[in-house]
């Protein structure tokens, strides 16, 4: 019975992108209902843009759309320079003591408890305001270093994985021709992660802009963050402009995953073609 | 045998123009070069040969800086360069896997060490198109290296560490990742672009074949040693142990007991054979020295009827007959169970055919056998 089997096998397919993808679809086809309420389709004047339009006039919104992107950003950017010293680390020198428990500790943060992470760094930053008085309360700072420090784990494996397959004798071709070891990093080894690199900017950048966990402990009044906005707001009860915002942060994060798709693969795709041709060489 | 080539150039009075004093790397209680001293003329083509891990490639690392010696000093052209980074060191390393840089053209890949040593686009430019003029890469300038051929690499490899034309050029495998036809094919334009340069070449390699084809020299190692150093035929006729007559090419090792050590002959009493080698020239060794004598192939013949010569002949039957195309390889079993290996050239097309269970003689002169210490 093959094709009832492809059929199924299509249904199945049809089901499982249903369950993923329906809500979000439903939740854009909303953002454009003209009715006050939520659930109800107002026919008679949908689609509009009139969600978006008080989206844009919303300072509120739009303050908070930018301290996210702002944060976003500058963690991305700060976990990924971090990350790529930590993954030269574990990758260059093999035989320092304790680079299993250097890897590990790295790396932990991928699987401890977002509630755990969150806490302990609002207790540290609660210590360090008394002892040294910086950082002075919480807002936009502590945010960033709290982003930092768990988009580091995921930064660091991306690079890490990169680096490891630069072969080592580049680099020392480039020292034999007369490049310093700074310059050959530069020249040689960067351009050679930098695909890596951009897509581990682009994780960081999305796991930041959706954070709301390890926000909410270490945000102070004052500084919120996009996220937080929507959670808040649909604690009051939901309002249709939270589609429009919501299908808006469902757009950043999907040209963010694609292009950082795109890189990965392109790379990918000339790795394999080297190797080929050097398999084959001749 | 070590110091054949002191012809010295007036300039450094001793000094050679490569000498290498007494080296020792140890990685951690490993010992991969154990005492090495080594010196190399300008304008020769060196090639340390010998098996994974006998230390060939740490030795060639330490002369282009990648590690530092753990004892011992390095001079090249009278400079000590122990300690000197591989960056300020006249030394250019052609690398086994090429290491081309894959984000760069041809073109920037030739030119990425003149570019280093300051020399200005324009001119690092001309000696690019010269540079690959020579190696036959005309044209390809704007090529990235995965768009180019195994053979290809290769070349542009050679003229990148070439172009700024080093006091030393290291050669890891160079001809390793090439197929046979090609392999013989680049030896030759190597050998040439070395001539046409006058530029010290070092080679590493596993490969006898690559190491007696390239090299005006030689050195055996082993186990971080080396064992002999010499011109290729010095090696092959004259090994000076067991391993190294083993490693070149093929060989008969016949254990043996010296009987009788005259100036002008001496035998050796091998069991295996069953009879007292003859061989014309004194070994001056202790009497009664337990020794192996080293038979090449080649060196056997073999006949049908008995030959005219009494001494160095046997008898036994052919087990084996392996025809090469150019030389024809035979297994002679003796009598007494021991095996020898005969390689005979295929002159005539018409030569007398052995085949399978004849029974031959062997026999040999009196000069072929090599006696090494057992």
């Amino acid at each position: 019975m093959r094709t009832g089997q492809s059929r199924f096998v299509r249904f199945m397919l049809v089901a499982g992108f249903a369950f993923l993808y329906l809500p979000i679809i439903s939740m854009i086809i909303y953002s454009f209902n003209a009715s006050r309420l939520v659930t109800v389709w107002d026919a008679a004047h949908s689609p509009t843009l009139a969600w978006y339009v008080e989206l844009f006039s919303n300072d509120e919104i739009l303050e908070a759309a930018q301290l996210s992107f702002r944060v976003a950003a500058i963690s991305a950017t700060g976990a990924v320079m971090l990350a790529t010293l930590a993954a030269f680390a574990l990758v260059r020198y093999r035989r320092f003591r304790a680079r299993a428990l250097f890897g590990l500790l790295v790396t932990a943060p991928m699987v401890l408890p977002e509630v755990i992470t969150g806490l302990s760094l609002l207790l540290l930053f609660v210590a360090l305001t008394q002892w040294i008085g910086w950082p002075a309360g919480r807002g936009a700072t502590t945010i960033t270093i709290a982003h930092v420090t768990f988009c580091l784990a995921y930064a660091v494996v991306v690079i890490q994985a990169r680096l490891a397959t630069v072969d080592r004798s580049l680099e020392e071709a480039a020292m034999d021709l007369g490049a310093r070891p700074w310059k050959v990093f530069w020249v040689i080894t960067l351009p050679l992660i930098l695909p890596a690199i951009a897509s581990a900017w682009m994780l960081s950048f999305i796991l930041s802009w959706d954070d709301i966990v390890i926000t909410s402990f270490v945000s102070g009044p004052g500084s919120t963050t996009l996220p937080q906005l929507v959670f808040s707001k649909v604690r009051l009860g939901v309002s249709p402009d939270i589609n429009a915002l919501a299908t808006l942060l469902v757009g950043v994060v999907s040209v963010c995953v694609a292009i950082a798709g795109t890189v990965m693969m392109r790379t990918e795709r000339r790795r394999a073609r080297d190797a080929q041709i050097a398999m084959g060489a001749h | 045998m070590t110091q054949q080539m002191t012809e010295t150039k007036p300039s450094h009075s001793e000094m050679p123009y490569v000498r290498i004093d007494h080296v020792t790397k140890r990685f951690g209680s490993f010992e991969a070069v154990n005492q090495v001293s080594l010196d190399i003329e300008k304008g020769e083509i060196f090639c340390l040969l010998g098996g994974s891990g006998c230390g060939k490639t740490t030795l060639l690392r330490m002369l282009a800086g990648f590690e530092e010696p753990t004892e011992g000093a390095i001079y090249i052209d009278g400079v000590d360069v122990t300690s000197v980074p591989p960056y300020e060191r006249p030394v250019n390393m052609m690398f086994q896997s090429y290491a081309l840089f894959p984000h760069m053209t041809v073109a920037q890949n030739v030119a990425f060490g003149l570019r280093q040593d300051g020399v200005s686009k324009s001119d690092a430019l001309l000696k690019v198109r010269e540079m690959l003029a020579m190696v036959q890469l005309e044209g390809y300038e704007s090529r990235k290296p995965h768009q180019l051929s195994g053979g290809q690499r290769q070349r542009v490899a050679l003229a990148r560490a070439l172009v700024k034309r080093p006091k030393l050029l290291l050669l890891d495998e160079p001809l390793g990742a090439l197929d046979k036809k090609l392999r013989e094919r680049t030896q030759f334009e190597l050998v040439n672009l070395q001539e046409k340069l006058g530029v010290t070449f070092v080679i590493v390699t596993h490969d006898q074949e690559e190491a007696m084809t390239l090299a005006s020299r030689l050195g055996v190692m082993q186990s971080g040693k080396i064992l002999q150093v010499g011109s290729p035929t010095d090696i092959y006729e004259f090994p000076n142990s067991r391993y190294v007559a083993d490693f070149i090419g093929s060989v008969n090792l016949f254990d043996g007991q010296l009987t009788v050590d005259e100036p002008d002959h001496c035998l050796i009493h091998c069991e295996a054979l069953g009879l007292e080698v003859h061989i014309d020239h004194g070994v001056s060794s202790a009497p009664d020295a337990l020794v192996t004598v080293a038979l090449r192939p080649e060196k056997i013949r073999l006949s049908r009827e008995q030959p005219a010569q009494v001494e160095n002949c046997v008898q036994g039957w052919v087990t084996g007959v392996a025809y090469l195309g150019d030389s024809t390889r035979f297994l002679i079993q003796l009598d007494n169970g021991t095996q020898v290996q005969v390689t005979r050239p295929n002159i005539d097309r018409h030569d007398e055919h052995l085949a399978a269970d004849e029974r031959v003689w062997a026999f040999w002169e009196g000069n072929s056998p090599v006696v090494v210490a057992r």
